[in-house]
């Protein structure tokens, strides 16, 4: 099974990492998107199991998990989209989701399961580093890395705690709030990225608010090891829900932009 | 965070990275400020002059005829705005005033956490912003509109079943996006530590004063002492001072919405499972995956799918009885008080009253039963004439 670091070693700059809701619209069409995501060039996917309260997402996101819970996804189907996914390639996988899903499947089950189907780590959207101690060790009892926060208003000495206990990468967000494009990209990208790197040697990503290539670079010319694109990409599921192969087209063609602009390196 | 916030398993605080700062610095002020003298003083000036505290306990011969034993009503339905919301908003209020926040957000279901936290809001001269789902806004419009007299914003919320879960995930959202200068003034005794620890601290005057009222004017402590648990906060409220009498029966009546088994209802610690939600491990209205049911109820205050987490640790150890109450008898014992003691109690109190009616004939006619009268009914006057239209 390919690792996150295998991926981060092989890229060419950042790696690009795009972020689909499973089972968005439905079944079928989410496992074609995601495999044309692939083939566009996502080098790692970030994959969330819809939850009814994601208090984490803004409102893309959380119509996404709507549409995703009303075509009956359900954690189980979920395991099996990750399965189908990893046949068509074998490409790192990090789940993003809430706690209460993982907890009811049975914490320690949820990642040996999601483990060999496939997945290379679980990051809970509503689970700090306080209470990591509930997941670390089962995770990495189950051969899964652990992925952790970091947010603008994280002070060094915490900072310093979280990489601590993670590995594969610290998913940073770039800006205070929640999940969602944003026209301008938050400006305390760059600063944040370096404070980290200044603490750890744990790869960095960054996610929330990267709606443009430009941005994409941007973040990549800051130092990160890879960029998440989230709500961008979902919200052209959204855009196009009743042509379902424009949805494809459109994706596709907006991640191999935004890979191509990885590509070429930064803008002098 | 200096401490866990647990309540045996429960609680904790399950949140996004993002706000862990927050919750921080509200701990450390809770910390530092609450047994400080100068914020004492001030916050029990205010309980008396503005809130209208302590609020009396009332003998209700009447009714207590009717059911047939001795019930006395602790009247929180008399402090201003009508609700024993006020305590907890007057402390966290103040609370934001010592912090040097400027800005005040809250959720609220029936509106009466929205309205003193607006009163509050005008009182400190704080910009709040109030988040309400379209629902509750419909059912309760008077509170809308009070709100909105104090200065305050009503955000609608439409996610979800347009409740006060909806309305507490996008307060959670919007506070993720301005920790830095907006204080979140929660209103039940759940959600994230530190909030059940700080709302039960400024609720707990209802059973201190409860517990010396009964000694000072029946002459001994009841044998009974309800209250309707949504969140949990007035039952926490009044039931705290009597954890150690272990004479005293302490029950919690839930939403029983149309009835348990229809599933349509909001009796989260009868009929609910252990997960996670708001920030919290507590009882929870779910499925077999996790996925978070929707409630169902008449009362607006009670329609929430989880509880705070000491009163899931008080259900485990099985100090407090929790019971459920539904719809058509809320609605009965609504009638009733008005009826028999000239009271429109508020529909989340008036399912501690269901509960009591649901006792008449097995109770002894001495016992002794105390019901915490959480708030006034004016707000349900419209939804109890959907139901029952009053006939000429």
């Amino acid at each position: 099974m390919k690792t996150y670091s295998q991926v981060f070693s092989e890229v060419d700059g950042a790696a690009l990492i795009p972020f689909f809701v499973i089972g968005d619209p439905d079944f079928e069409t989410s496992i074609e998107i995601v495999k044309a995501a692939i083939d566009a060039g996502a080098d790692i996917l970030e994959l969330g199991i819809p939850f009814s309260d994601p208090i984490a997402d803004g409102p893309t996101i959380q119509k996404a998990d709507i549409r995703s819970l009303s075509n009956g996804m359900t954690v189980k189907k979920a395991l099996e989209f990750i399965k189908q996914i990893k046949v068509h390639r074998d490409i790192p996988i990090g789940l993003l989701m809430y706690y209460n899903l993982v907890y009811q499947y049975g914490t320690e089950k949820f990642f040996s399961d999601f483990h060999k189907a496939g997945v290379n780590s679980v990051l809970i959207a509503d689970l700090s580093i306080d209470d990591a101690d509930e997941v670390a060790d089962p995770a990495r009892g189950a051969g899964l890395d652990t992925v952790f926060m970091v947010t603008p208003n994280t002070d060094a000495e915490r900072m310093k705690l979280i990489a601590s206990k993670t590995t594969g990468f610290i998913y940073t967000v770039s800006v205070l709030g929640v999940t969602g494009s944003r026209n301008e990209l938050s400006g305390a990208v760059e600063g944040l990225v370096k404070k980290i790197k200044g603490v750890t040697d744990v790869p960095v990503c960054v996610g929330f608010g990267i709606s443009k290539p430009e941005h994409a670079k941007t973040v990549a010319a800051a130092g990160a090891d890879g960029v998440i694109i989230g709500s961008k990409i979902v919200g052209l599921i959204e855009e196009n829900l009743d042509d379902k192969d424009k949805a494809v087209a459109e994706i596709s063609e907006f991640i191999a932009t935004v890979k191509q602009a990885l590509a070429e390196g930064p803008t002098q | 965070m200096k401490q866990k916030g647990r309540f045996g398993d429960y609680g904790g605080f399950y949140v996004p990275e993002v706000l862990i700062p927050a919750l921080e610095e509200l701990e450390e002020a809770f910390y530092r400020f609450y047994e400080d003298d100068e914020f004492v003083s001030e916050l029990e000036d205010l309980s008396r002059h503005y809130a209208g505290r302590p609020s009396p306990l009332y003998y209700a011969k009447r009714f207590s005829e009717h059911v047939g034993c001795k019930v006395y009503l602790k009247r929180e339905d008399l402090l201003h705005g009508g609700a024993h919301k006020v305590n907890n908003t007057l402390g966290q209020g103040l609370l934001a005033k010592y912090m040097g926040k400027t800005k005040l957000i809250a959720e609220t279901g029936a509106g009466q956490h929205g309205l003193a936290t607006a009163m509050i809001g005008a009182l400190f001269g704080m910009e709040t912003k109030i988040f309400m789902g379209v629902v509750d806004i419909e059912r309760q419009s008077v509170n809308v509109h009070k709100m909105k007299l104090c200065g305050a914003e009503v955000i609608d919320v439409e996610g979800g079943t347009g409740t006060l879960k909806d309305a507490i995930n996008d307060a959670l959202r919007y506070w993720t996006a301005h920790v830095t200068d907006t204080f979140y003034l929660f209103g039940s005794a759940c959600g994230p530590h530190p909030y059940p620890t700080i709302v039960k601290h400024f609720q707990i005057c209802i059973g201190i004063e409860a517990r010396q009222q009964c000694l000072d004017e029946i002459g001994r402590l009841p044998d009974m002492v309800l209250a309707c648990v949504g969140g949990g906060s007035n039952a926490i409220g009044i039931f705290n001072e009597f954890i150690d009498d272990k004479d005293v029966k302490l029950i919690g009546i839930e939403a029983g919405g149309r009835s348990l088994s229809s599933g349509r209802h909001a009796a989260t610690l009868v009929a609910g499972r252990v997960g996670v939600l708001h920030g919290a491990k507590a009882y929870l209205l779910q499925d077999d995956e996790g996925q978070v049911y929707e409630t169902e109820s008449v009362s607006a205050g009670l329609d929430y799918p989880a509880v705070g987490p000491e009163h899931c640790m008080l259900k485990d150890s099985g100090r407090v009885e929790y019971v459920a109450a539904e719809d058509k008898e809320v609605l009965d014992a609504f009638e009733l008080l008005s009826k028999t003691e000239g009271i429109l109690p508020a529909l989340e109190s008036a399912h501690a009253l269901a509960h009591l009616v649901g006792l008449k004939g097995k109770l002894d006619p001495e016992t002794v039963v105390v019901v915490n009268l959480s708030g006034r009914g004016d707000k349900d006057v419209g939804i109890v004439e959907k139901y029952r239209p009053v006939k000429d």
